[in-house]
């Protein structure tokens, strides 16, 4: 269960994001859509703090997980990021082997011992549908996988640390389209153990893979509502002209 | 009309004339830069090749012993411990019983009166023919031109050349040690290395520590101040940091660990280190701050601390570079002369310690080649000292430059 109350975000003087409020709730899929620079991203990367990397950024507002905010002092933001799973747009795997790709979050958490990493690497690789393709080369290093599997890599490294929610910035917008069917299916398949929110320039793909989706545009949230309702009678006419792809 | 087009095409004319001109010029100056660098080395290897037909035993002077001494050939260290008198008896030569005497080609004017050595010491040879056949143990060091040849109950010691093993495996560095220099690099060789090493020890812990706090933990401010501040260290002149080692370091040094003279290898592996840093800092921060971003945040993102991204990571990742940096590091200390020349104590004995003297390949070259008299065996070996640096050095930057175009993916 993740809320956000009233959010504002800077970039030093730039208004990202404009007063946003939204829920989504456990176990469903919510799509974020937008042209390039609505912000998003930036709303996306509120949740597990990844903005506090930027220098000069501001943000007020609630952001909420489970009721509690994730922006008080009491929050250990290491802890935080282990519950809030994150893949990136483009796939990122370590310089290391296959196997430590998965294991590294497990190790930095200091969370079980070997067999109960061999274990989960296990769990996590084939819960990411990659299992049989790389089982016999859990050695090799990790780039010597296709792009499509390395961003399922990606993910399966994501899925170890066993969190509860998944934000996912536009993880198939440097694949192929089968790759990005197989992201497509996994996402479809994860949804009854997490928490997902995906954001993606691809309105098919937010139509396909979502339950609800956020509409921005320059800062703002347009629309928020069930996928369907969405792309079949939205009710704002900027949602509207963008679906029937009229701009973005 | 026609004239402007005329002057047009002119000025097209002319600028293309320039254009091939600048064009040749840059290329001349090219191929004249890159014969200079070769001429410089085959130099080098010429001059320095020559040590090894050079006479063992000092240019135009001869050895000469009794015809019954067994002793056919002397090898460098072998004649100046005999002449130190640190060898008194052949058999320790693996001759007869008989106690080595001395004869130093002077003391023949003892024996004999001007009259009696003839018209232009004529009877010269002759007469030391007669003192070498009389004294069995007698071994003496004569100029070759008054050497007594074919005269009964002389045998002169053949002249040999200095071999490899005289020269790498020799122990000693005395060139003007007479008669025959003593040119056993071991010292030196063995005297940079340590300083060298001794350097890269201290200085790359510090300038480790210094890139990863640059590239990972100062804020943009510190950094925009810091980096400029150590790139500028990298510009101070050896003979500044020798001034400063010399005054402020080799006292602390003596005081420190209460020894007798604060000019050690230890001195100057400071010095080195504090030179070397720089380069350490800039390269590997460079290759750290490359570091993609996307690494930091999965690592970040996976619940990793700040510093867990930093050792298991940004390190990792940038191991190639980092490991350029300390090539490069340890090629600058090889190579650094004048600071070292300063603080080491010079002196060219086998090492033992960090807290003794030493003296490296770089500073041999520079305090002695100003007084080794051209062409002799002491100015060859100092080129053949250039020879070794030369190859070491290369050795360092072709390594460098192997391990910095490495992919950073390849590593595991």
């Amino acid at each position: 269960m993740i809320e956000a109350k009233n959010i504002d975000f800077y970039y030093g003087d730039f208004h990202a994001l404009k007063n946003i409020s939204m829920a989504m709730e456990a176990n469903t899929v919510t799509a974020f859509i937008g042209p390039s620079g609505c912000g998003k991203s930036t709303f996306l990367r509120l949740f597990n703090r990844m903005n506090d990397l930027i220098d000069g950024t501001r943000l007020t507002g609630e952001c909420l997980v489970d009721g509690q905010n994730i922006y008080s002092k009491s929050i250990h933001v290491d802890e935080l990021r282990k519950k809030i799973g994150m893949v990136f747009q483009k796939a990122n795997p370590f310089p290391k082997s296959i196997f430590e790709n998965v294991a590294y979050g497990l190790r930095v958490n200091n969370m079980g011992d070997k067999s109960f990493i061999r274990q989960r690497v296990e769990e996590s690789l084939a819960a990411a549908a990659l299992w049989d393709e790389v089982k016999d080369k859990l050695k090799k290093s990790a780039f010597e996988l296709s792009g499509g599997q390395q961003q399922r890599l990606c993910i399966a490294r994501a899925l170890a640390v066993s969190p509860s929610i998944l934000l996912m910035d536009e993880p198939a917008s440097a694949l192929d389209p089968i790759s990005t069917s197989k992201i497509e299916e996994l996402i479809h398949s994860l949804k009854k153990d997490y928490t997902i929110v995906i954001v993606t320039h691809n309105m098919q793909q937010a139509a396909r893979v979502s339950d609800k989706t956020g509409f921005f545009m320059l800062g703002d949230l347009i629309e928020f509502s069930d996928t369907k309702k969405m792309f079949l009678s939205p009710e704002k006419e900027q949602t509207q002209n963008y679906i029937t792809g009229r701009f973005g | 009309m026609t004239s402007s087009t005329d002057y047009t095409y002119k000025m097209k004319h002319l600028r293309r004339i320039i254009e091939r001109i600048v064009e040749s010029i840059l290329t001349v100056s090219g191929a004249i830069t890159s014969i200079a660098i070769l001429l410089i080395v085959v130099f080098l290897f010429k001059e320095g090749f020559g040590l090894f037909s050079s006479p063992s035993v000092e240019k135009g002077y001869v050895l000469c012993v009794n015809a019954d001494n067994t002793i056919e050939h002397l090898n460098p260290y072998q004649i100046k411990k005999i002449f130190d008198s640190e060898i008194e008896n052949w058999k320790e030569l693996g001759g007869a019983d008989e106690a080595i005497a001395l004869f130093r080609f002077e003391e023949i004017f003892n024996h004999y009166s001007d009259e009696e050595l003839g018209e232009e010491y004529s009877l010269l040879p002759e007469k030391l023919g007669e003192v070498i056949a009389q004294n069995i143990g007698i071994i003496a060091f004569v100029p070759e031109k008054y050497a007594p040849k074919d005269i009964n109950g002389v045998k002169i010691l053949p002249i040999e050349s200095i071999t490899l093993s005289d020269f790498f495996g020799g122990k000693e560095w005395m060139p003007t040690s007479t008669p025959s220099p003593q040119l056993g690099v071991l010292p030196l060789i063995l005297g940079t290395l340590l300083v060298s090493i001794f350097a890269i020890i201290i200085a790359l812990p510090l300038g480790l520590g210094v890139a990863i706090y640059l590239s990972e933990l100062a804020d943009e401010r510190t950094r925009k101040i810091l980096k400029p501040a150590i790139e500028l260290l990298a510009g101070i002149p050896s003979v500044v940091y020798g001034f400063f080692g010399l005054v402020v370091l080799v006292p602390i040094v003596q005081k420190t660990f209460d020894l007798a003279v604060g000019e050690t290898a230890l001195t100057g592996s400071i010095i080195l280190a504090i030179m070397a840093l720089p380069t350490i800092i800039t390269v590997a921060e460079d290759a750290m701050r490359n570091t993609p971003r996307a690494m930091r945040e999965a690592s970040l993102a996976l619940g990793a601390t700040h510093w867990q991204t930093i050792y298991k990571v940004v390190v990792p990742y940038a191991a190639s570079g980092i490991s350029a940096a300390v090539v490069l590091g340890i090629g600058r200390a090889i190579g650094e002369t004048m600071a070292v020349l300063m603080v080491t104590g010079n002196a060219a004995v086998m090492p033992h310690s960090l807290f003794e003297p030493v003296r490296t390949i770089p500073a041999t070259i520079a305090a002695e080649l100003g007084e080794a008299p051209s062409g002799g065996a002491h100015y060859q070996a100092l080129f053949m000292l250039g020879c070794i640096l030369f190859l070491i050095t290369l050795i360092i930057s072709i390594t460098a430059e192997v391990i910095s175009k490495r992919q950073p993916n390849k590593g595991l």
